[in-house]
């Protein structure tokens, strides 16, 4: 009990070091980053209950609807339910180390929010290695499930790390390669400039997901099977190892990984906007019918993208069954990689034949 | 041909087949039942709480006879007999342990003064430890509270037996 006290008050502590570092240097930035944070939390809480709802639909159930209107206070019942149970910190555990996990996972996926661009202007810090932030911070969030898996000194857990590890070294790397064709196309890391390389005359037709339709696709998956989930949810695999790197986890730590998984998400579906289908622009720029959305302001078209992503996501949940485990090392391996570096070759050929409309200008 | 298939997988083909399929189902009229305010419908036969009934004229019908008893195959049913002062057989006592039973309805089938029924009733609890033990006072009083569909039930299953 004492060293489970001690590791939590170490573990606050680290946090409250943290945050006055961040407050001492960017003292007036401090309620737009709570602002921010409190909405990607309701963001996580409403994509359980849309999550709940479009799943339902697709099996054709009508999914939560007795907690207030159509069931629109469920996730607030779910929250208020998971914080009031009791965290159980099994006996042969390491302590430290599992309650460390769930703060590893979240905080990355809290962090890299840090450079994406929610409209123009609308970013925290505008770096110009940002790509390369992102592609650190999404690799350091699997230390929390390793570690998880590690820390709870159970069978299931352990499995769950071991296949979650392996699955994110294969996928990372196809996802690095979908990066890496962004940056020749683009010319920058900085997320920012990627989005405006796709400003155009041709409204959403001047995105990259034409010229880049493979790495767009590719990423896409990639991202899917990063963060977890279904059809490549083996670290998870309830029917297989119970829940993989989370089984001896409840209460607020459990629901920190929940969080986690949910942040990631979003994650993914915004950079895939950001980086494929033009980040805050909108679709009909430069087109005559320009002149009736001018009015819409670039975050709406940023988080309507996102959300077009996330119900992808869903999508896909409900759709594929999973996948067996070395099927998705082979897809990693042998299909993805290729194709991503094939594509590459590709692109280069458009830059040195500045294709238009995409890479008019931007020859080598 | 390898190649072709090769091709073809690469196209996500089959994989948007199943995305279309699931899209259309998004659409779909939703069948779930809201329970307590919609219930699905319950046929004539259906087998739920047990019930003891009357003739017409208040006599209970049960002769204990054992039957149901004999046939129980969870051993939920336990009878004793006596003669009443008037000299006709009786039950003194008649349980039915409803923890035990399984629903299977034989004991209705075995009765041959259809004595004891399976009504329609299905929504009941027991607060207490024991509370599902039915006596036969419990259960007499079902079957009174009961009688008019019990007796609708029979008489339209009557022609299949």
């Amino acid at each position: 009990m004492l060293i489970s006290i001690a590791s939590v008050s170490l573990a606050l502590l680290l946090i409250v070091v943290a945050l006055g570092i961040t407050a001492f240097y960017m003292i007036e930035q401090i309620p737009v980053f709570i602002i921010t944070v409190l909405i990607l939390l309701l963001m996580v809480a409403y994509l359980t209950y849309a999550e709940r709802k479009i799943i339902g639909y697709i099996q054709i159930r009508i999914g939560p609807n007795r907690v207030g209107p159509r069931g629109w206070l469920q996730p607030i019942a779910d929250a208020v339910k998971l914080a009031f149970k009791e965290i159980i910190l099994p006996n042969t555990s390491n302590r430290f180390l599992f309650v460390f996990a769930p703060i590893l996972a979240m905080a990355p996926a809290l962090a890299v929010w840090a450079v994406v661009p929610f409209a123009k202007g609308w970013v925290f810090s505008d770096i110009n290695a940002g790509l390369l932030y992102i592609l650190a911070m999404t690799s350091i969030g699997v230390y929390g499930v390793i570690i998880a898996g590690w820390a709870s000194n159970s069978k299931y857990a352990f499995l769950g790390a071991l296949r979650s590890a392996a699955q994110i070294v294969a996928y990372e790397i196809a996802m690095g390669f979908a990066l890496v064709g962004v940056l020749m196309a683009a010319g920058s890391l900085n997320l920012s400039a990627i989005v405006e390389a796709q400003a155009g005359s041709y409204g959403l037709l001047n995105w990259y997901w034409i010229p880049l339709l493979p790495l767009f696709v590719i990423y896409f998956i990639a991202g899917v099977a990063e963060t977890n989930r279904a059809p490549f949810d083996v670290a998870e695999g309830e029917s297989e190892i119970v829940a993989g790197f989370h089984v001896e986890y409840s209460g607020m730590l459990f629901a920190v990984f929940f969080l986690a998984e949910y942040l990631n998400m979003i994650l993914i579906a915004a950079l895939t906007a950001v980086m494929f289908m033009g980040g805050w622009l909108s679709p009909f720029a430069g087109t005559p019918f320009d002149a009736f959305f001018v009015w819409v302001p670039g975050v709406v078209w940023f988080f309507l993208k996102v959300a077009v992503f996330l119900f992808f996501f869903l999508w896909f949940r409900a759709t594929f069954p999973r996948y067996r485990y070395d099927q998705i090392m082979r897809l990693g391996w042998k299909v993805f990689i290729p194709i991503t570096i094939a594509w590459l070759l590709v692109i280069g050929v458009f830059i040195l034949l500045d294709l238009p409309p995409w890479f008019a200008e931007k020859g080598v | 041909m390898a190649i072709f298939n090769y091709l073809k997988n690469l196209t996500l083909l089959e994989l948007l087949k199943g995305l279309n399929l699931t899209a259309q189902h998004l659409f779909k009229p939703k069948i779930t039942v809201q329970y307590p305010e919609e219930k699905t419908p319950l046929s004539a036969r259906f087998r739920g709480h047990h019930a003891l009934r009357r003739y017409p004229n208040g006599e209970e019908r049960c002769i204990a006879c054992k039957l149901c008893e004999a046939v129980c195959p969870a051993l939920a049913i336990t009878i004793e007999a006596e003669p009443r002062e008037d000299g006709s057989r009786r039950t003194i006592r008649y349980d039915i342990d409803m923890y035990k039973c399984i629903f299977c309805g034989f004991c209705e089938e075995a009765c041959p003064v259809d004595a004891i029924v399976e009504t329609r009733k299905f929504e009941y609890h027991g607060e207490k430890r024991n509370d599902l033990i039915m006596t036969k006072e419990k259960l007499l009083s079902i079957g009174d509270e009961l009688e008019i569909q019990i007796e609708a039930d029979r008489t339209k299953e009557s022609v299949y037996r």
